[in-house]
Formats: structure tokens, sequence, C-alpha cells
């Protein structure tokens, strides 16, 4: 039996591309994109984005180097529980349901949910009455799909995605009536789309906590205490010298 | 083994993941899968009998488009058709102002259009396979009986035809089954649908994968055991004998 | 004209990727194939159930769930053996599945149990007098194997083969659900993108088309070269 196992191990090691040692010089930080404007790709293929911008200026200040790791959203969190890579940097909201599974930085960006809806559309609230028999959008596995499958899974339709772009597709050929989503990626996506007018409907959403949690925060293993600290660290540093501002600068309107 | 019958208890005691709201998900899943896979395959089965027929026909000008057809559906990947077909029917101009539109605004519908027309390929092909292979002893024998073409057709060839693909229908049926899991990825809730939401939700993908894998495995066999059954009906003559 | 508006290198390494993952996943399946018709015509009872037991399950269980499982827990399952490992032994390593081998081994798996059942027919439909006959020369198992056994068999395979491959290299469609970034994934990406989906869509149809009918034809003459002294007969 030990023999067998002992081959079949050596099976799987000469079958993954990389049998190696842990260690800490490279840390490789999860990220799904597209998720306009947080993280999204060139058409040549290279990442971008506020995440992306953020997340290289703290490597830089802790000096040491970071590689992105591209990985579907709903394979994110197990990801990082196998050890895939060290974290996880991609728009990912502080809540208990993760911390159970996820050790989070200080937040770093605190966006608010929001509903979106053609500027055609008649729903002006979004309510219990006014979303029956709609078709609603959300990108799977995020607290939006918790959010609205617990609230309004038994009046509506939902249509879960695996990334927004896909959402953002249908909304535009008119599949889904309304999409629920992180305010500013609703806001490069749909609010500043050049194929059809948007509007956001009812109020911004931030409450309750048990969905809609304390911000954006960088996800770790949780006995990465460490690593966690750093970025920490690094995340005032840039806060104190103005980076920060000139980063958010780059991709959020002022409001 | 301890590890495996420690998480098995840990289950089953503190069972968060196969809730209600999880079971009735995978129970609507197999719903929408069976509907889906039964309404192509239906579909599917009714087109392909003529266009076995033309494949099978002399004329070229019958035979070749529906060659292509088959060509090109047997010989891409259902995703892609898939994709195109739902992506691609929003661009047709004036879609969505059309009584068309509620139709295919759905996943639904899309999907089962790019299923059976899939389907309809390769059945198309066993058919035409069957209908190759009939005797010629058998068609002589109906034409000094003074039957018409059509009538050969009808009584004859299609009736043997349909018994000899039989064994490879059943292999398509199963392979419709397995192709529905990927109609999850244009949102609809089938039972591949169902595991994903499950297993995004609870980040449990053993859970999630293992208990949908066995849905389709008792599905196959179903359907594996309904084929032997028909078989050993409709083909008793070409057992041997005993 | 054709405009892939800047994609059209990222396309042609996305057919690179599903070329190089249906060619790596074809030999790892006939790999698997022989190793599992050997256990099903081998008198161990044990060998024999564990065979039929492999080719069941998956012959019963959709490709894309078997690789979403094998793709989200496979990891999960060899972290848990390596960290089994560390305890037992002391041995700490890491073993870190990329999305493009985890893609091979799961296509792999899948089509090792179809080329499993292709090669089981295929060996026994090899004359047995043309083994006895070797036998007579005083050859021994291994040359028997290699002279007669396996180029006599691999006439009556080819036929499945063939077929087996052209499944295969469309299932490799399904690993851009799971992320990898074959021609599928990044026509997607592209058509999202440009709100083009036939532009990119179409194009990937016609190189599926294209590595169908090359090998096709490479089938075709493979076929003869192993029907060699069987003349007009089939």
């Amino acid at each position: 039996m030990k023999k067998l196992l002992t081959l079949s191990l050596l099976g799987l090691a000469v079958a993954a591309t990389s049998a190696q040692a842990r260690d800490d010089d490279q840390i490789r930080i999860a990220v799904d994109v597209p998720y306009e404007p947080m993280e999204f790709r060139t058409p040549d293929g290279e990442l971008t984005g506020f995440d992306i911008d953020l997340g290289n200026a703290m490597c830089a200040e802790m000096k040491v180097e970071c590689e992105w790791v591209v990985q579907g959203w709903d394979g994110i969190i197990p990801g990082l529980m196998a050890r895939k890579y060290d974290a996880i940097m991609s728009s990912m909201t502080i809540n208990d349901r993760r911390r159970d599974k996820v050790l989070f930085s200080e937040p770093y960006f605190t966006p608010p949910s929001a509903w979106f809806a053609p500027s055609t559309s008649d729903l002006d609230d979004a309510t219990e009455d006014s979303l029956d028999g709609m078709t609603i959008g959300v990108q799977r596995g995020t607290l939006q799909d918790n959010y609205v499958t617990d609230m309004y899974g038994n009046v509506a339709d939902v249509n879960r995605y695996s990334t927004a772009d896909d959402m953002v597709l249908d909304m535009e050929s008119e599949r889904l009536d309304i999409v629920f989503l992180d305010y500013p990626v609703g806001q490069s996506t749909l609010l500043e789309s050049e194929n059809r007018d948007y509007k956001v409907v009812g109020e911004m959403l931030t409450e309750p906590k048990k969905y809609f949690g304390d911000g954006f925060g960088m996800g770790f293993r949780k006995r990465d205490q460490d690593l966690a600290d750093k970025f920490n660290q690094a995340l005032k540093t840039l806060k104190d010298n103005g980076t920060y501002d000139d980063i958010e600068a780059r991709y959020f309107d002022k409001p | 083994m301890q590890a495996l019958l420690d998480q098995l208890d840990a289950l089953l005691a503190n069972n968060s993941i196969f809730t209600l709201q999880t079971l009735s998900f995978y129970g609507d899943g197999l719903v929408t899968t069976v509907q889906l896979v039964f309404m192509s395959l239906i579909i599917g089965l009714i087109l392909a009998i003529p266009l076995a027929i033309g494949r099978s026909s002399k004329n070229g000008l019958i035979k070749w488009p529906i060659f292509l057809y088959t060509y090109v559906f047997r010989g891409t990947p259902l995703l892609v058709q898939l994709y195109l077909i739902y992506y691609g029917v929003v661009f047709v101009e004036g879609i969505q102002e059309s009584w068309l539109w509620p139709v295919v605004k759905d996943p639904f519908v899309p999907a089962l259009v790019a299923f059976t027309l899939n389907t309809a390929a390769y059945t198309t092909e066993i058919f035409r396979g069957a209908i190759k292979a009939t005797p010629k002893g058998e068609i002589e024998a109906a034409r000094a009986y003074g039957m018409s073409p059509a009538l050969t057709l009808r009584r004859i060839v299609l009736p043997s035809a349909f018994r000899r693909a039989l064994p490879a229908y059943g292999n398509e049926v199963i392979f419709m089954l397995h192709a529905s899991a990927i109609a999850s990825v244009v949102t609809l809730m089938d039972l591949t649908g169902a595991a994903r939401f499950v297993y995004a939700r609870f980040y449990a993908p053993f859970d999630a994968f293992l208990f949908v894998a066995a849905i389709y495995l008792c599905l196959t066999f179903s359907i594996l055991y309904l084929f032997r059954f028909l078989e050993k009906r409709l083909l008793a003559h070409l057992q041997p004998m005993t | 004209m054709l405009d892939l508006q800047g994609y059209g290198p990222r396309l042609l390494e996305g057919a690179g990727v599903t070329l190089s993952l249906a060619v790596l996943s074809l030999v790892l399946s006939v790999v698997l194939g022989l190793v599992t018709a050997s256990a099903k015509m081998s008198r161990s009872v044990i060998a024999h159930r564990l065979a039929t037991l492999y080719t069941t399950l998956i012959r019963g269980v959709p490709d894309l769930v078997l690789m979403l499982l094998l793709f989200f827990g496979g990891q999960i399952g060899v972290n848990a053996l390596t960290d089994w490992l560390d305890d037992a032994t002391g041995v700490d390593i890491f073993i870190n599945i990329n999305e493009f081998i985890a893609g091979v081994v799961t296509i792999g798996l899948i089509f090792g149990a179809y080329m499993g059942e292709t090669f089981r027919g295929a060996f026994m439909a090899v004359d047995h007098g043309q083994i006895e006959a070797g036998k007579a020369y005083g050859m021994n198992d291994r040359l028997v194997f290699w002279r007669i056994r396996f180029p006599q068999m691999m006439r009556h395979a080819l036929p499945g083969l063939s077929n087996n491959w052209m499944v295969l290299l469309k299932t490799t469609a399904l690993v851009s659900v799971i992320g990898l970034a074959d021609m599928v994934r990044i026509a997607s990406e592209a058509s999202k993108a440009t709100r083009e989906p036939f532009t990119f869509m179409l194009v990937v149809a016609v190189v599926y088309l294209l590595i169908a009918s090359v090998s096709e034809l490479a089938f075709a003459r493979l076929q003869k070269r192993y029907s060699i002294g069987y003349g007009e007969m089939d």
C-alpha cells in the first residue's frame, strides 16, 4: 500500500509542472478578469486596472516580486486554500462568510453595490414587488449573487454569469432587465457605455453587513498573518505619500 | 481512509451545504436537463429522418448541402455552436422588437436550438449508415412485389434501418445528456448549473460535483438499460439462436 | 475582409494551446487505454474490476462535470496528500497543478476510458491462430506482442481511435469554461469586448474543421499502412 502510494505520488510529481519547495521571494496574487475598472485586460492581453496598479505599487513598496495569476471567480478562494497562489486581490468584499476561510487585509477600497437598468426601463425602485417576474443578472458566487438569491430568488429569475463581461453583453442585448453590481464596475461598464444608456435604480446598498461586508480586502491563507501585515503596512505608506490617491484618480471620477 | 470517514461523518452531522434551498436547485436543474435533452432529441430525430433520406439521395443538389451541414456540426465543438447561436441571435437586426424576442430571450431556447441542430447532424449520419446497410435482397424483394420506391422506403428500408441504428442511437442519447452540461455556460440552471452555484457559494467542490456526478450516472444507466431492453425486443431476430 | 481587431496573435496562441492540449491528452489517453484494455483482459479479478469501475464511472458522467471536479477538487486532493506526507514523514513538498496540466490529465483520463474499450475490442479481434503461429515460431510473449498482436490490433483499433480523436478534439473546447486560454476562450473574450461574436467564433469553427479534416486524411493513410497485406479485402 505504501509503495503504491509513493509510486502514485511520484507519478503526480512528474505530471505536475512544478514540484517545488515553498518559497517567499515571489508572491503570487490571484485576480479575476475582466472586472472593469478594477481589473481587466487590454486587447494585447496585458493586465491593468485599479487593483493591479495598487497591488504593484504595494509590492514595489515592500520590495518584493509579485506575479499576477488569472483565476476564475468561482474558483478563487479554493485556489488560495489550495496554494495555487498566496493572495487574492480581486475586488473581494470582506464579509463573515469569507472570513471563515480567508484572512483579510485592512479594506483598501469601499464601494457600494448598486442596481443598474436601461434608462428606458420603468423600474425606479428595487423591491420585491417591482422585481417580480424580472430577469436579474449577477456574477456567480459574488455577494450580489448571495443577496439577490436570498432576497429575490423566489419572485425573479436570477441569471448567474461567470464574468461581469458576459452579464453586460446580455444586458445590452436586453436579455436582462436589471443587474446588481459593485458600483464602480457598473459605472465604467454600463453608465459610461457608448452602446446604450443606463441608470442606477433605487438606493445604493452597503447594508446589511451580513451580505455587503466591509469593503474590498486582499485575501490570504489564515496562517499567513505576516504577509497580511506587510501588505497593510505598505497600504498605509501609499495612502500617506499620495500614491494611493494618484491611482484612484486614474480609474474613478471623483463624485 | 480514516480522514475520508471523518469527513463523511462531518458531512452528515453538520450538513450546511445540502439544505432545502440547494436541493431544490438540484431538483430544478434535473427538470431543466431532462427537458432540454428530451426535447432536443425528439426534434432532432424528426429532422434527421428526412435529412438522412436526402443524404442518401443520388441528387447532388440535395445530398451535398446536407453533407455540408452534418460535416460542420459534427466537426466543431457544441460549445462553439452554442456561443454562436446564443450571442449571435441578438445581432439579428430588429430582433428585440419582433415577436420572436420573448422566445429567444430566455437562454433555454437558444440552447435547445443548438442542441437540436447538433444531435440532428449526428443522427442523420447514423441513419444514413443504417440505410446504406440495407441488404440488397430486401429491396429487390420489395421491387419484385411491385412496390414503388416510396413504398419500399416506407415499408422496407426505414423500418429495418431504424432497428439497425438503435445501438448507435443509444450512444447518441447518452452523448447528448453529457453534452447538455454546457448549458450552464449560458446561465441555464441545469444540473451542472446547480452544481456550479453550490460550489461557488460554499467553496465545496467535492460535495457539489460528486453529488451531481451521481445523478448523471443514474440517468446514464437508465438510458443504457432502456436501450438494452429495446434492442432485445426489436433486434431479437438478429440474436444468435440458442 | 476579416478584421481580427488586434486579437489575431492571441487567437493563434490559443490555437496552439488547443492543439498541444489535444495531442498531449491523446498520448495520455492511449497509454491509459492500453493499460485499461490489458487490465480488462487480464486474469486478475481485481484488475478487471478496477478497470470496469474506471470505464463505467468515466463514461457515465459528463466531461464538463469531471473537468470541474478534477480541476477544482484535484488540487485540494493533492494538497491533502502532500500535507499527509508532511505529517507522516516530514517531507514537505508542494505540487502545483496548473490549468494546462489539469486539462491534459482530465481529458486524458476521460478518453483513456473510451480508448480502453476500443483497444479491448481490437485485441480480441486478432486471430488467435496468429498468436499460436508466432509461438510455434519460438517467439516469446513480448515478441508476439510487438510483432503480431500490436500491429494487427492497430488495424482493428484505428477506426475507433480516429473517432475518439475527433471527439477529444472537440472536448478540448470545454477547458475554456475552467479558464484555460484555448482558442475558444480567447474568441469568446474577443467577441464580448468587440461585440462581434460571429467574426471570432466562425474563425474558431473553421480552425476546428481544418484540424479535423487534416487528421481525417492522416488517419486514412495510417489505416492504409496498417492494412498492408489485407489487400482489397476491406
